[in-house]
């Protein structure tokens, strides 16, 4: 086997890898924080990739899509925590899961109802149209810019939970919220926020999917399988875990693919099944944790 | 996710108790209108997952094809009905609504299904219970022997056919192929097809990947395909695979060093990523609407698809309803009903030109014989329309010398 084919299949397997760890990161993030699993989330990927797809084709560019379509969702995701799972809070972890799970089949059917069941075109942009030689073969311009564009995010995303004193409050919430509202934090605020952030990114991965995939109403249901076994991987609300298990995930489909291309999508199932025997909180999930 | 409630799980014992029972409850007010019953045909199809927007052209063919014949007074007076059920493209859900549609509904013949895994399972329950089955998927297995009955039709093309037609427009001695197949029966069966031909004509093979079905990557496919260094590329795929697989392996630059060709190019698929990544891209096709330019049929069903459907045009697959359901009811005219032999006996005796000349079904195993067209999706400014897609390469005249033969598929000849 040649050193360089190994390398650009390392290559996709990272750039797949990223759009699983900007997914998954929502995912996880949502579940740390507010306890929530939130089975809307492949759908919130898919209205984010119609957003974004909508929004360039108004504004006439890709970067415009790409910078407003998850601060659009987002703000659409705060409205879903507010009107809907707010009230939920303090019941059964099923009460959430249960009524995401009803909004994906409302957003999906909404979708078809709007812009039909077909796929639509969602042309890359042409700044990152074709390939790099990067010396050893050519890679998509496009998925290195998706590869860097979620290193930046991923950074960004790291200092404010960790530099600034939002983050502070954000992850001493996750840890205890009834001493948080006792020094006078307002929680709901901080949980408010939490699950737009959550959905923002659902729907960044959506508009980063869209010039790779053919754009559709069922684009999101494979999204959300794979977004549970990267977190699942990682540990359920475990940051560092998503973009862990997201990476291990891309590039064990990667090489898989190279070997046994048949057996590419049952190997994060595989994978997934090896993490929970040896270690059944997840690579990075604390033991006994049911939020 | 439907919970055993609302689908439920039936075992073949217990479905032929309960529903021979209330058949039999049934039975006695039914005889004495038996000549003024409507005709029902049920039309399996998966409206939803990732062939939806085919299956709804299917459909809305269907029912044009039953429209037109009951405007004229139906069949022998008695009024058609189709039932539309969804398959969900699953064999199960399929095997399950077609036992449904013979025992329920009690429909007289039954149309439809896309995949070629889910027709089979279609074809496994109707000719069970002695059901006219006309299948418009594509499969090569229907009409070997041991899936075979004397009331199982294909109207739709196989793989064999289209394959060979493609290759003989792409292929040349000499050239290097690499194959992307999906790892089910249609791709499996594409493949195969594929190679028949290229060894025919004398190409390479240099490799083939199977990709799980239904995959949304493709990009962990493409830098081994490229280390390949094939001439050729096919990709033997369906419905969003296909989309899907060709984007990704043009975004890869994979077009800049082999031609793309498809056993099947997709109108569908082709709207839904653009004129971009498919131009040059060249595929067989049963139908494409730029055939009225040549063919009287092809005109006629245009016209009657847009005056139904808002000046729409129809597609490959639409066309298939069409002609599917089509054929059938020219049979059922000629046999003044419903009497399954009789029908049977009048398929296997038809002469139909319904979308695009001359077609009949092959006696040993009632495969339709019909033209195979070769298409090339054209560049964006090469497009004289929204419409104007393809450009006609080939339109080989259907022949029996096109099918494997008899004796080849394990028929008594």
């Amino acid at each position: 086997m040649d050193l360089s084919l190994i390398i650009m299949q390392l290559l996709s397997g990272i750039a797949l890898g990223a759009v699983l760890v900007i997914t998954a990161l929502g995912l996880t993030i949502v579940f740390g924080m507010l306890g929530v699993v939130n089975f809307a989330h492949g759908a919130l990927f898919m209205i984010g990739a119609y957003a974004g797809l909508y929004l360039a084709s108004l504004t006439g560019s890709f970067w415009w899509g790409l910078l407003l379509a998850p601060i659009l969702i987002g703000a659409f995701g705060m409205l879903i925590e507010f009107v809907l799972i707010r009230r939920l809070y303090g019941r059964s972890i099923d009460d959430p899961l249960l009524l995401t799970f009803g909004l994906s089949y409302v957003l999906v059917e909404g979708v078809r109802i709007v812009f039909g069941s077909d796929g639509i075109p969602f042309p890359t942009p042409p700044q990152l149209i074709g390939v790099l030689d990067l010396g050893i073969g050519f890679f998509p311009r496009y998925r290195l810019f998706v590869i860097a564009l979620v290193a930046v995010v991923l950074l960004a995303l790291w200092l404010a939970l960790e530099k600034t004193r939002i983050g502070l409050i954000v992850r001493a919430g996750a840890r205890d919220p009834t001493i948080m509202q006792v020094l006078g934090v307002d929680i709901g605020r901080v949980w408010l926020a939490i699950f737009g952030l959550g959905v923002g990114l659902a729907a960044l991965g959506g508009v980063l999917a869209g010039p790779m995939r053919s754009v559709n109403p069922e684009m999101g249901s494979l999204v959300l399988a794979e977004a549970f076994v990267v977190t699942v991987i990682g540990g359920l609300g475990s940051i560092v875990g998503a973009v862990v298990a997201g990476l291990m995930v891309g590039i064990s489909i990667s090489m898989v693919a190279l070997f046994a291309p048949e057996m590419a999508t049952i190997v994060m199932f595989a994978l997934m099944a090896v993490v929970l025997l040896i270690r059944p909180q997840g690579l990075f999930g604390v033991r006994g944790r049911t939020a | 996710m439907p919970k055993s409630g609302s689908t439920p799980r039936i075992t073949r014992r217990t479905a032929l108790a309960g529903l021979s029972a209330s058949a039999a409850l049934l039975a006695m007010p039914r005889i004495g209108r038996a000549a003024d019953e409507t005709i029902r045909i049920g039309f399996p199809t998966p409206l939803t997952g990732p062939f939806a927007a085919e299956a709804r052209d299917q459909v809305k063919c269907a029912e044009l094809a039953v429209k037109l014949v009951n405007d004229k007074g139906g069949i022998g007076g008695r009024k058609v009905e189709l039932l539309v059920r969804d398959d969900k493209l699953n064999a199960g859900e399929a095997a399950t609504r077609t036992l449904e549609l013979i025992e329920k509904d009690k429909v007289h013949a039954v149309v439809g299904a896309l995949s070629s895994a889910v027709q089979l399972a279609v074809n496994e329950v109707t000719r069970a219970r002695g059901v006219i089955y006309v299948s418009i998927s594509q499969s090569d297995t229907i009409n070997e022997a041991k899936d075979f009955s004397k009331y199982t039709f294909h109207e739709a093309l196989n793989p064999h056919m289209t394959t060979a037609a493609v290759a003989r427009q792409t292929l040349k001695k000499g050239m290097k192929v690499a194959h992307l197949a999906a790892d089910y029966a249609y791709g499996h069966e594409m493949l195969r097809g594929f190679k028949r031909a290229q060894a025919a004509i004398g190409a390479d093979n240099v490799g083939e990947i199977l990709h799980p079905f239904g995959a949304a990557d493709y990009s962990t496919f493409m830098p081994r395909l490229m280390s390949m260094r094939p001439d050729v590329l096919c990709i033997s795929n369906f419905g969003r695979d296909q989309a899907n697989a060709i984007k990704q392996a043009v975004d890869f630059g994979v077009k800049q060093q082999m031609k793309i060709v498809v056993p099947v190019i997709l109108h569908n698929q082709r709207l839904a990523v653009g004129p971009d990544v498919f131009e040059g891209v060249v595929g067989g096709a049963n139908y494409y609407w730029g055939l009225e330019a040549q063919s009287k049929s092809a005109a006629a069903f245009n016209a009657a698809f847009k005056a139904a459907n808002g000046g729409a045009i129809p597609t490959d697959y639409g066309a298939y309803g069409y002609s599917g359901v089509g054929s059938l009811l020219a049979a059922m005219q000629t046999a003044g009903g419903t009497d399954t032999d009789k029908v049977v006996d009048a398929l296997e005796k038809l002469q139909y030109d319904l979308t695009k000349g001359p077609q009949h079904y092959r006696k040993c195993d009632h495969q339709s014989v019909q033209s195979v067209l070769v298409l090339e999706s054209k560049k964006k400014s090469a497009m004289a329309g929204d419409n104007d897609l393809f450009a006609i390469l080939a339109n080989d005249a259907g022949s029996d010398d096109m099918l494997r033969s008899c004796s080849e598929l394990g028929h008594a000849t």
